[in-house]
């Protein structure tokens, strides 16, 4: 997250701690989202359950010094507390370690508006599913320093990553380098033939990096040029949502399109909240596919049969769960069960997503 | 003009690379001369560059497995290029696990040197990276400012200490001062001397031998009529000096340099199937 914004958002949910990060022109956005069943104690309203939840965000910079040395995190804490004192203004994270050692950090937090990316994986034309470690493999081929890549549907049933030149930077000055990769490399392929967009490998990479060593597959949803590009990492207790901008068509440059760039949005405009407004405008009055237990197409659930998770993911910012989370097959439909009851809305609550635009438009007003 | 090749051995892959990378540290353009036998990396002699020249030679059946070129016309069997020889080296550089390096002349929107790496992959076809590296056609009316340059009338002609060690040496003199004195005589001693206001400090090196050359006119007594002792000496710009040793990824077999007194010092390092040639002019 720290690769893409300075600011961590931090908003507990029902279903879940998410994190989330935006970056300054409003062209990438990710949200991790872990379940619940991740922690060890989940409350997201504190002692008194019936009190709002807050949503905060921080700088990214003073999380960050908290966890700093990884390693040595490891060794020595035991637990970490996470808890927010809106009265004083302050997120705690505690860190409890050997020797009967607690590191207190008192974090200044802000409070602030609802930090959601607009967007709709079911609706994007092409989606891929691949390896983490086949899409590190082909990155590493691209310098360090470029800036976009254009990833396309060839010929041939290839799928193409290319580095991208701005057209008026002279064509014949700059080195152009393309990998092209097999069907079959793929978990899944389901593009439309001759389909292409172009993103910031920065942050891409940055995920990269996360989903290599988390072990996990990428998949990629994508659409017309000019739509965002959401790149999704999901095991059982942990959701990931990387939304990039991408280049409306070759000619034009890298627009910063609003964090709405939905389907069916106008085009976007720089008033984030009008966007917003007719964001609603038009979930309210549209149809969408719903799934199987109801829940609209959020983007932080899409209810899908998790699959088993293969190693715990070990980088994250809070210490590993203990045995929560088993990866083991035998526990894994019971947890999918329980998960889908976390997930799916009893009739008096709405169902997340609605709850928080609910929420924006009180914001707005 | 064609230009067709192909590397299929890794250890030729990555001796090629090595060379590559040694040429893109010590130019940032250079021309690269195409012969049915060998390959040439060529920077001449120009104000822009400092007056630094070099002329690097590499025997292509060492190298490349299939190597197919056709020059600009029959009697004149060469192609001669610019490019700039930081891409190749950064197109070779993922290819460490290739299983083959294909490079081609082509000319799509503009004249570019296509390097194809099939790499290994778990699904049934090898991924293929292109790497489309735009160079520039040299006319032939410009090859004459291409020749290989001949070898100096030098006043001493010694052999380099080992380079790891002269290298340290000079990087750590390359942060008192902006030039550097080599000197050397016939007896093997070679030093190494900087001189700021505040400090002068010498390196001495001893033993290194001195190469013999038949001379031209075939009298070899004027040599023993030097003065063994006496020294040539030249001041070089140490921020070159630098970059060739530091560029040096490979020992190599033989390594000597030939002082012209107050004019210029002509490196020359051998391996096995690479020679590389570099002058470094005499400030003034």
């Amino acid at each position: 997250l720290s690769r893409i914004g300075d600011e961590l958002y931090l908003e507990p949910t029902e279903s879940g701690l998410s994190l989330r990060a935006v970056n300054s022109s409003r062209s990438a956005f990710a949200s991790f989202l872990f379940a619940p069943l991740f922690f060890q104690l989940y409350e997201p309203g504190g002692r008194q359950p019936s009190r709002e939840l807050v949503r905060c965000k921080v700088l990214m910079k003073s999380f960050l010094g908290v966890f700093r040395s990884l390693p040595s995190l490891e060794k020595t804490v035991g637990k970490c507390l996470i808890l927010l004192k809106p009265r004083a203004n302050r997120l705690v994270v505690q860190l409890h370690c050997k020797y009967g050692v607690t590191k207190t950090h008192n974090l200044a937090f802000q409070e602030c508006e609802l930090l959601q990316a607009v967007f709709d994986t079911q609706g994007c034309a092409s989606s891929l599913c691949a390896p983490a470690r086949v899409l590190s493999e082909a990155v590493v081929h691209f310098p360090q320093t470029l800036a976009e890549v254009t990833l396309g549907a060839g010929p041939g049933g290839k799928i193409s990553l290319r580095n991208y030149v701005e057209d008026e930077a002279a064509p014949s000055k700059t080195m152009v380098t393309e990998l092209r990769l097999a069907e079959d490399e793929f978990q899944t392929v389901a593009v439309t033939p001759g389909s292409r967009i172009t993103f910031c490998l920065k942050e891409f990479r940055g995920l990269l990096t996360f989903a290599e060593a988390s072990n996990l597959p990428l998949t990629i949803h994508y659409d017309a040029p000019g739509r965002p590009v959401v790149f999704t990492l999901e095991d059982t207790v942990l959701e990931v949502h990387l939304v990039l901008a991408t280049l409306s068509d070759p000619e034009s440059e890298l627009q910063p399109p609003t964090a709405n760039g939905a389907s069916h949005l106008p085009a976007p405009s720089d008033d984030f909240a009008d966007d917003l407004e007719s964001y609603m405008i038009a979930m309210e009055t549209s149809t969408y596919d719903d799934g199987p237990s109801g829940v609209p197409p959020s983007p932080t659930f899409p209810l899908r049969t998790p699959r088993p998770a293969e190693s715990d993911p070990e980088e994250e910012e809070e210490e590993e769960e203990e045995g929560a989370v088993p990866g083991t097959p035998p526990h894994k439909k019971f947890r999918s069960l329980f998960f889908g009851s976390v997930l799916t809305p009893g009739g008096a609550s709405p169902a997340p997503t609605q709850e928080v635009l609910a929420e924006d438009s009180d914001g707005e007003n | 003009m064609r230009f067709r090749a192909k590397i299929v051995d890794l250890a030729c892959l990555n001796h090629f690379s090595r060379v590559i990378n040694t040429i893109a540290k010590l130019a940032k353009t250079c021309t690269l001369r195409l012969t049915v036998s060998k390959l040439y990396f060529i920077l001449s002699d120009k104000v822009a560059n400092g007056g630094v020249s070099m002329w690097c030679e590499l025997c292509q059946g060492n190298f490349f497995d299939e190597f197919q070129m056709e020059g600009v016309a029959a009697e004149h069997n060469e192609i001669y290029l610019e490019l700039v020889p930081e891409n190749l080296s950064r197109a070779l550089k993922t290819a460490q696990s290739a299983k083959a390096v294909k490079i081609k002349l082509t000319n799509k929107h503009c004249p570019c040197l296509r390097v194809a790496v099939e790499l290994p992959s778990l699904s049934s076809s090898s991924r293929i990276v292109t790497h489309d590296i735009p160079v520039g056609i040299i006319p032939r009316r410009l090859w004459n400012d291409f020749r290989e340059p001949s070898v100096p009338d030098f006043d001493v002609s010694i052999y380099l200490p080992v380079l790891k060690t002269m290298k340290s040496v000079v990087e750590r003199m390359k942060n008192l001062s902006n030039s550097i004195v080599i000197e050397a005589n016939l007896s093997g001693e070679m030093n190494l001397k900087i001189e700021t206001d505040l400090v002068s400090v010498t390196t001495h090196f001893k033993d290194l031998g001195n190469p013999a050359w038949a001379s031209e006119d075939g009298c070899q007594s004027s040599a023993q009529d030097k003065d063994l002792e006496s020294m040539a000496e030249a001041r070089i710009d140490i921020k070159k000096l630098q970059q060739l040793l530091a560029g040096q990824q490979v020992n190599p077999t033989k390594a000597l340099c030939n002082i012209v007194s107050k004019r210029i010092v002509h490196f020359i390092l051998l391996h096995e199937d690479v020679s590389l040639q570099y002058f470094i002019p005499a400030l003034a």
